[in-house]
């Protein structure tokens, strides 16, 4: 590594945690840390808010400015070319992984940015998730690369949203 | 009213860190692939450091004078292992999360990421109905 590619990849790493920091400023200002907040936008047939729909508007109409641009010129400013990930395949993974993960965010009011962010509440609830959370992953990481021949479209999966 | 103002403004906290994520760095503001890409060792300390500035929020924010909210958790510690589980097979093969497709992939006009997002709603919305209103146990 040459002293500009190890001065690139150390304002990559600089520039990740301030932008993780403000992800998770995010989650706070907009109350997703609150299990039970989740639950209430959830619960349509109850007592349900729908303040949750704003976070994700606005999280969107700040974003999509970002990928409408970066669709066009697929340049970023410290990593160079950007591939977007693949906007078209639908798949029946891609349907059964959304509902399982439906049922886990339903039952826990937690999903994986909260949960993150929950550990510094230092409750064992938000540390058994969170350890609950890195198992799932490793598990489906090592059974799906295990028999790429059962669903050929994994093959062509770069990796999940990275 | 003001809760939707502070919805709205937490939502572009979250946007801002997904366009600078994308603009800058060249990656995809997904917090389930970054947590688990680094678990699998790729390469690029970035993710911990992403990761490592999400945790540390709550912390830094009563320096920026922002109220960190109690969580009300409906959820007992067994309920809350399943869910992970659910939660890290379901986002590793649908390749995404309430961020990666909710935000970023709806942000980058993806029909993919809109199907995700209709069904893990969906089928969230449907589980939150028999927890409160037919009675599955999550208090364990």
């Amino acid at each position: 590594m040459n002293a500009s590619s190890f001065g690139r990849s150390l304002a990559v790493t600089m520039t990740s945690a301030l932008f993780g920091l403000i992800f998770g400023l995010g989650l706070i200002v907009s109350h997703m840390v609150d299990p039970q907040r989740v639950t209430d936008f959830l619960d349509i047939a109850g007592t349900w808010n729908p303040a949750l729909a704003f976070v994700m508007g606005g999280a969107i109409v700040v974003a999509a400015p970002a990928f409408a641009y970066t669709r066009r010129h697929r340049g970023s400013v410290l990593s160079g070319t950007v591939e977007l990930p693949d906007r078209f395949r639908i798949s029946a993974r891609l349907v059964v992984g959304a509902a399982l993960f439906g049922i886990g965010w339903g039952i826990s009011g937690i999903c994986p940015g909260p949960g993150l962010t929950l550990l510094t509440s230092f409750e064992p609830r938000a540390l058994v998730f969170i350890a609950a959370l890195a198992a799932g992953i490793r598990i489906t990481d090592l059974a799906t690369a295990a028999k790429p021949a059962d669903q050929e479209d994994l093959a062509t999966v770069p990796y999940p949203a990275d | 009213m003001e809760i939707f103002i502070t919805a709205a403004t937490g939502g572009a906290f979250i946007g801002l860190a997904a366009a600078g994520m994308l603009l800058v760095n060249g990656s995809i503001a997904g917090v389930s692939g970054i947590f688990g890409n680094a678990l699998a060792g790729r390469p690029g300390l970035w993710r911990w450091s992403f990761l490592a500035g999400l945790i540390a929020a709550p912390l830094v924010a009563p320096l920026a004078k922002i109220d960190v909210p109690t969580p009300h958790h409906q959820a007992g510690l067994v309920t809350l292992a399943v869910a992970g589980l659910l939660v890290g097979i379901g986002t590793r093969l649908s390749g995404g999360c309430t961020s990666g497709h909710g935000v970023c992939g709806l942000s980058n006009l993806s029909p993919r990421s809109l199907v995700a997002t209709g069904t893990f709603m969906f089928v969230a919305a449907l589980t939150v109905y028999a927890v409160r209103h037919l009675g599955l146990p999550v208090r364990f």
